[in-house]
Parts: C-alpha cells; sequence; structure tokens
C-alpha cells in the first residue's frame, strides 16, 4: 500500500476519455513527476483526486484511507495540499489573509493562524509581501503564494499543478529549491509540469502519459531517453532518429 | 495613539445617537426608527451577500417571516407581538436553514434568482393561504406605547447596534477569513479545507435572524402587516442590496452608512417631490452600478481622485 | 375529462405565448451570458405602446406588435450599448452587478411608466376578447388561439433566422463560443447589440399577444419575469427548442396547477418547477432532448 494509491481511474467528459485506466503508488516523502503533452489528462487526475469531480470508476486511497468520494475539504482535511495549474488566489485579501486562510484548517484562533501563515510565508520567502493585496502579486508570487497557503494548512501530501508555468529560469530555479525544501520537510510532493528543466531536476521518480494513458515510468533519465516519450512530444519520425 | 483616535469616533456618534432623539420631534424620531431598520437589514444582507459573495434576491423572506411570527401569534392566540422579537427571527432561521441547504448548490446570480423567485412564493403563499395568515387583509395589532417613537427608537438603536457588532466578531473571526475566501473563489475554498456550504449556512444564520428581528420590530411599531408590503420583490429585498451597494458591500460601516443615506433621501424626496421619488431610487441605482459599484465607502479612493485634481498611480503587477 | 383537455389546451396555449417571452430571453442570455432582469419591464412598456395604438388609433394590439416590436428593438439596443455593457467585466465585491443593473433599470422603467399612466388597470377589451370556440364540449378562448397562432409563426421565423441567415449563424456561434465566432470574424460586441434588441423584440411581441386578454399595470410583468427566468432555466440556456418546450410545459402546469389546485397557486407552480429542475436536472430539459 502506497502512501497514495490511485488504482485503475477512469475519467470521461462525454466522449472524451480524458483519464484512461491509470494506477500509480505515490510513496511517502518521494517527489513523484508527472509529464505528458497537453490534454494528456494531468490536470484531470489531480481534479479526481481532489474530487473536484470524482473518477468514473476506480478508486483512489490515502494512507489507506479511501477518499475517491470524498467532499474536496474532506481531502485537504485528511492532508492533501493543493495547487491551480491556473492561479487561484484570493485577490481582494492581503498575502497574509490569504495564507492565514489556509492555516485555519488546523486552528480556529486568529492568532495561531497568524503565526502559522507567518512561518509559511518566511518559508516560502515571500514575508516581504505579506501585507500586499494578492491580485497585485505577480505570478511568481501568486504561484509562491497558493504554495505557502497550502503549507499552512499542514499538508502531509502536496499536489503542484504547473508551478513553473509562465516563470523566468531565475525563478524556475528558486521554485526547483522550494519544492526540494518542501520535501525535505517531509511532505510528499505529487507534481504535473510541462518545463522539462524544473520536473527532470528534483524528481525522484516519474511517469508519462499521453491522452489519458500511461506510456512510461521511470526515473528522470529513464523518462528523458524513453522511445515512447520522445514519440509523444515529438512526434514519430523524431522518435525513430529520422534527419530532419 | 492610533488606537484611541479609532474609537472617539465611535464614542462621538454614540453619544449623539443615544442624547439628542429625545429633543426631537416625533416626525425625526419616526425617521431615526427607519434608518435604524434598514441598519439592521443592510447589515444583515451584506453579511452573506457582500462578505459571503452570496447575492440574495430574496432576503424578504426574512424580514416577513419576521413579522408573521409575531403577527400569527397575535392572530391564532391573541399574543402580544412582542413575543414576535423571538419567534419571528427564529421562524426566519428555521425556514432558513432548509432554503440555505437548497438554495447553496447554486452559484452566483442563479442563487440570486432562486432567493428570488422563493421570496415571491413566500407572499404568494401567504396572500392566499387565507386560514393561516389572513391574507391580504393582513394582520393588526396595537400599539404598545401609542403614539411614543422614543422607546421604539432605542429599542431599534440597540439592535442595529448589536447586529454590526455581531458582523464585527464574525469578520474579524475564522469566519470571516473563511466567508471571503468563499467569495473570492469557491472552488479555492474547498480545496483549502472550506466545507462551503456548511459555512455559507453559517452566514445566513445570523443574516436570516437580524433580518428577521427587523421584520419583528416592524411589526411591532407599525403594528399592521399584510403580505404585500412584508415580502415585498423591489421595497424590501432590492431595496435592501441597493443600500448595502450604496454604501459599500463587504465592509463593516458601508451598510450602515448606505441604509442612512437611502432612508433620508428618501424620506426627503418624497416630502419634496412626491411620487417621482420613488423614480428617483432606481436611477440612482443605476449610476451606482455604473460608476461607484464598490459603494461610497468601497470606491472611496475613486471619490477621492475625482475631487482632486491628482492624477491616479498604476501598482506594478499583472 | 372536458375539464382535463380544456386544461391541458389552454395550457399550451399560453405556453406558446409564454414561450416567445422566453425565447427572447434565453437568446439574450445564450449571447451574455448574463440574466436579464430588464426583459420584463421591456416587455410591459411594449404593452402600453400597444394600448397607446389601440385606444388613440383604434390599431389592435395583433397589429401594433410590429411598431412595438421595432421600438423595443431600438430600446433594447440602447440599453445595452450604453449602459449594461459599460459593467460588464468590471471586477467589483458584488459580482451580480450586471444583474442588478438590469433590475435597477427595470425598476426604473417601471416608475417612468407608472408616472405616465398610473397604477390603474387598464386593457385592450375588445369584442374579440371574449370570444370562445368550442371543440366538443370544451370551451377555447379564441384569442388564446390566435395569439398562439402568432407566437408560433414568431418561432418559426425566427428558427429560419437563426439557421438560414449569416446574422442568425454569427448569432449562434457567439451563443456557443465567444472566442471562436471573434477568430472566425464575427464582431461580437455589434452581435451582443443587436441580439439585445433582437430578444427585446420577442419580448415586445409577447407583451402584445398578451395584451387582448389580460389586464396591464405598470407591475404586470413580474410574474412574467419568473416565468420566463423558469422557462429559460428548464429549457436550457441559449436553447431556442428548450425554451419553446419548456415554454409549453410550464404553460401546461399552470393551468393544471390553476384548475386542479387553486387559481392564486398558479404562479406557485412555476416556482416549484424552478426548485425541481434546479435540483434534478441542471442543464434543463436540453439535457433530455439532446439539442
Amino acid at each position: 500500500m502506497a502512501f497514495l494509491d490511485i488504482n485503475h481511474v477512469v475519467r470521461r467528459f462525454g466522449g472524451l476519455v480524458a483519464v484512461d485506466n491509470i494506477t500509480v503508488g505515490i510513496e511517502q516523502g518521494e517527489i513523484f513527476g508527472l509529464i505528458g503533452p497537453n490534454g494528456s489528462g494531468k490536470t484531470t487526475l489531480f481534479n479526481c483526486i481532489n474530487n473536484y469531480y470524482p473518477p468514473n470508476s476506480g478508486e483512489i486511497i490515502f494512507k489507506g484511507i479511501p477518499i475517491t468520494h470524498k467532499p474536496t475539504h474532506d481531502v485537504c482535511r485528511l492532508g492533501i495540499g493543493r495547487t491551480f495549474q491556473v492561479v487561484k488566489p484570493l485577490r481582494r485579501m492581503t498575502v497574509l489573509e490569504n495564507v492565514m486562510t489556509g492555516a485555519f484548517l488546523r486552528t480556529s484562533n486568529v492568532t495561531k493562524a497568524t503565526d502559522k501563515a507567518l512561518e509559511a510565508l518566511d518559508f516560502c520567502e515571500l514575508i516581504h509581501r505579506k501585507d500586499m493585496l494578492a491580485k497585485d502579486l505577480p505570478i511568481a508570487d501568486k504561484k509562491r503564494m497558493e504554495i505557502a497557503r497550502s503549507l499552512a494548512g499542514d499538508p502531509e501530501l502536496i499536489l503542484l499543478d504547473e508551478t513553473a508555468a509562465g516563470l523566468n529560469p531565475r525563478e524556475i530555479e528558486r521554485a526547483m529549491e522550494l519544492v526540494k525544501k518542501i520535501r525535505d520537510k517531509g511532505i510528499t510532493c505529487f507534481v504535473v509540469e510541462h518545463v522539462m528543466k524544473f520536473i527532470m531536476g528534483i524528481s525522484d521518480r516519474m511517469m508519462c502519459i499521453n491522452f489519458g494513458r500511461e506510456i512510461a515510468r521511470g526515473s528522470p533519465k529513464e523518462i528523458a531517453s524513453h522511445p515512447e516519450v520522445i514519440k509523444a512530444y515529438l512526434g514519430e519520425e523524431y522518435a525513430k532518429g529520422k534527419q530532419y | 495613539m492610533a488606537k484611541k483616535n479609532r474609537f472617539v469616533p465611535l464614542i462621538l456618534g454614540g453619544i449623539l445617537v443615544v442624547a439628542i432623539p429625545p429633543f426631537l420631534g416625533g416626525y425625526f424620531q419616526h425617521v431615526l426608527i427607519l434608518i435604524m431598520m434598514w441598519i439592521i437589514m443592510a447589515t444583515a444582507w451584506n453579511l452573506l451577500g457582500g462578505y459571503c459573495g452570496q447575492v440574495s434576491f430574496g432576503h424578504a423572506v426574512f424580514f416577513g417571516l419576521g413579522a408573521y411570527g409575531g403577527g400569527l401569534l397575535r392572530l391564532h392566540w391573541g399574543l402580544s407581538p412582542w413575543w414576535g422579537m423571538i419567534v419571528g427571527p427564529l421562524l426566519a432561521v428555521v425556514i432558513g436553514i432548509p432554503i440555505g441547504l437548497v438554495t447553496f448548490r447554486l452559484r452566483g446570480a442563479y442563487f440570486a434568482l432562486a432567493m428570488l423567485a422563493l421570496g415571491e412564493a413566500f407572499r404568494i403563499v401567504f396572500t392566499n393561504w387565507v386560514p393561516v395568515t389572513a391574507g391580504a387583509v393582513g394582520i393588526i395589532t396595537s400599539r404598545t406605547w401609542g403614539a411614543e417613537k422614543l422607546p421604539y427608537y432605542y429599542i431599534t438603536l440597540a439592535i442595529a447596534a448589536l447586529s454590526i457588532y455581531v458582523v464585527y466578531r464574525l469578520v474579524h473571526s475564522k469566519f470571516g477569513y473563511y466567508f471571503v475566501a468563499i467569495r473570492e473563489d469557491q472552488d479555492a475554498a474547498e480545496g483549502l479545507g472550506i466545507p462551503t456550504t456548511r459555512y455559507k449556512l453559517y452566514a445566513l444564520i445570523p443574516s436570516a435572524f437580524f433580518t428577521g428581528l427587523a421584520g419583528a420590530v416592524y411589526m411591532n411599531y407599525f403594528a399592521y402587516i399584510e403580505p404585500h408590503t412584508v415580502f415585498n420583490l423591489s421595497a424590501v429585498s432590492i431595496m435592501m442590496i441597493l443600500a448595502v451597494m450604496l454604501g459599500g458591500a463587504g465592509t463593516l460601516w458601508g451598510p450602515a452608512f448606505g441604509a442612512a443615506i437611502y432612508t433620508i433621501l428618501s424620506e426627503a424626496l418624497r416630502a419634496a417631490i412626491g411620487p417621482i421619488s420613488y423614480l428617483v431610487f432606481p436611477i440612482i441605482a443605476c449610476l451606482i452600478i455604473m460608476f461607484l459599484p464598490d459603494g461610497i465607502i468601497g470606491d472611496w479612493e475613486k471619490i477621492k481622485r475625482a475631487f482632486s485634481r491628482q492624477k491616479p498611480v498604476y501598482v506594478g503587477g499583472e | 375529462m372536458t375539464l382535463l383537455g380544456q386544461t391541458i389546451i389552454t395550457g399550451i396555449l399560453i405556453g406558446g405565448i409564454y414561450a416567445v417571452i422566453a425565447i427572447g430571453m434565453t437568446l439574450i442570455m445564450g449571447v451574455m451570458k448574463i440574466i436579464n432582469l430588464v426583459h420584463g419591464a421591456l416587455m410591459m412598456v411594449a404593452m402600453y405602446i400597444c394600448l397607446v395604438l389601440f385606444k388613440s388609433f383604434g390599431v389592435h394590439p395583433y397589429l401594433g406588435m410590429i411598431p412595438a416590436m421595432v421600438i423595443l428593438f431600438a430600446i433594447g439596443y440602447l440599453l445595452q450599448k450604453y449602459f449594461i455593457e459599460r459593467v460588464s467585466g468590471v471586477e467589483t465585491i458584488l459580482p451580480e452587478s450586471q444583474v442588478l443593473l438590469t433590475l435597477a433599470m427595470a425598476l426604473a422603467i417601471t416608475e417612468i411608466v407608472r408616472l405616465i399612466f398610473s397604477s390603474d388597470y387598464q386593457s385592450a377589451y375588445t369584442p374579440f376578447s371574449a370570444k370562445c370556440f368550442y371543440l366538443g364540449d370544451m370551451s377555447i378562448s379564441a384569442p388564446y388561439l390566435l395569439s398562439f397562432g402568432l407566437a408560433m409563426v414568431l418561432v418559426a421565423g425566427l428558427h429560419l433566422f437563426l439557421t438560414k441567415t449569416d446574422l442568425g449563424r454569427s448569432i449562434r456561434a457567439t451563443s456557443q463560443d465567444r472566442d471562436a465566432a471573434i477568430y472566425m470574424g464575427v464582431d461580437a460586441k455589434r452581435i451582443t447589440n443587436f441580439t439585445f434588441g433582437l430578444g427585446t423584440a420577442l419580448a415586445a411581441a409577447g407583451g402584445a399577444l398578451l395584451l387582448p386578454v389580460f389586464y396591464l399595470f405598470p407591475d404586470v410583468w413580474h410574474p412574467y419575469l419568473a416565468k420566463c427566468f423558469i422557462i429559460t432555466i428548464l429549457g436550457g440556456m441559449g436553447s431556442t427548442v428548450g425554451a419553446l418546450s419548456g415554454g409549453l410545459v410550464l404553460g401546461i402546469a399552470e393551468t393544471f396547477g390553476a384548475t386542479y389546485w387553486s387559481p392564486g397557486y398558479r404562479d406557485v407552480v412555476g416556482f416549484v418547477i424552478f426548485i425541481f429542475v434546479l435540483l434534478f436536472l441542471p442543464g434543463g430539459l436540453k439535457r433530455i432532448i439532446g439539442r
């Protein structure tokens, strides 16, 4: 039994099968990377874990507890945090208030929540922005705030959805450091990403999917040279080594 | 030092509203009572609508239930309508909870309209269910203190102050953060572990309670209620929203401010230009929505800039 | 048995008229994605225009419908272009400012009409208004029948317009996917303004069809706005076929409610349907019909 067990999960939208029988186990304390071309079903899988919509079939088990049909807020309460592909700041609150909202998951006391929030902001190196309105932040900081907001709720597993999208190289490096710091704190990270440098640089194990189906699994090195992965991203001709 | 300054206007204002009214004439006391009633309703609506983002177009339901709580007691059992001050708001809450459980599944404008439809449905039911509610004829009671207005004023003032205080405490607690989170992004809120339906109910309960309480006060003060007035869409449900918008939704004093301005304007206009005043309000509402959508307090910066010669400074960011 | 048949038929007839008004609203909703609460008030304005034409020039509402539609098209177009468009996309604390604006406009328009015409009940009553046909033992109101016929002509005409003309197709495109339509060269803003005018004209037509049978007063639109909205939700947002079927369903259900329960509760029937649909049939009849 892995920390997070995804068993034969299928999710359809009308005629389109977005997630096609995915099975994978995430081990505690690792950074697990999920890649795949656009539209391959990565974010859909995340949304199933959180139960923004449930899988059509299959089950998801976290720490031995089935969470497949639990309401989203219960899934969070059990210890799964989440960031979003299109970042979702609580726009008219300050950064500190945003993170406090995350902290209130574990406490009802305003002072304690403030302390937890400040701690999380410090960890994410965002404390200098604490009184800024969330909507005025640049994109990199918005993403960082979203991570801090999740961390304030003491998650045991965090789902990071395209954290590096839209970041410049320097910001990507900082983001990689942050994710490693999170893992070192003992929090398992399930990362979905497009930016190869980011995900190859931090993942312990990886999986590649296309059209909702798994096409490769292994270490970053193995994935990078896997013919099916190359085919999915660059096309069959390239995979066969034909010259351009 | 700053903390001390913060309380001074509050204390001054408090002294004014308590000490001055006995010296005013009956008509002014009447207007003050109306202001206080609208402050209660606007503040109550603002908790659910402004802070929690659940815009209800049908809060007249709670007002009407609050009024009929006492009214029905009087009608069927001859009890004093003052019992309505307890029964009315409780009735509003007890019926409000299942209403919320059903309508909170809807988002945004659909929720607003479901509440609107509900308000109309209650109005129709109370008009037609004559054996229980006396229908369109309405219920008449007697005023406890006859023509004396002052006692009603102090009661309404106390309730208004209480309503603002309750909202203040809620907003500065975990509830407040959760309400605003739901307003800003319900999906993100769920992802942060907030049981959104439950917290929407937590906002609805005080909102329904105080609106119902205002209804109960109405019943006692005006001594006559009928469905068309207390369950009224434009005069009650919509006006509550406009008062809040005028002052500023999602702020603590905005609704009170808006309520006061609305009532004073309404009375002044009615005295000055008669029935045309009913036209003025919707037009003012349109202007506010188009130019000052966050209300006088919410858009204060905008107003200041309009009157000064400064160029607006644009903050860097997205 | 007679009563049952009469109820069903009357329900269908009135449902058809409701459908015309509701189709106007669903068109607007489909293209603008907002709920338009001034629809009912504008219908009422059209009714007063027809009334004036009737009382001053003897023009029967069925003919007066045409100038009324033209005038209301213009009013709708202007309201959308210069007022409603202003608040779309503006970020405010209260998210429903567009909806509220339409409601405030509705109230303003109602008060203006009240100042001009007073709250008195008026009617465009002609001998025709009381005429009945008899189908066996069932009595069917002649004006209902004629109104229904005209309503169906309008619906058919609209259907042709939406499917066979460029403008109609542009409207449907904007309704289905605004961005895609823009990329295809559709001027979405112009289409939105036009559609608002068109939808309002349809409301005007519906109002004119109702005038021979019902009393007119400034607040007359309240229940009709509610019915429109119920039908739109029932039929599925943006679906004209849905609005037609929704209108018929509501008409029949209401008439059953009025006949077998109580006339006073007629409007509550719609509300019950509304809640039922919102809870159990999200997406409306459109989902079942599949259009």
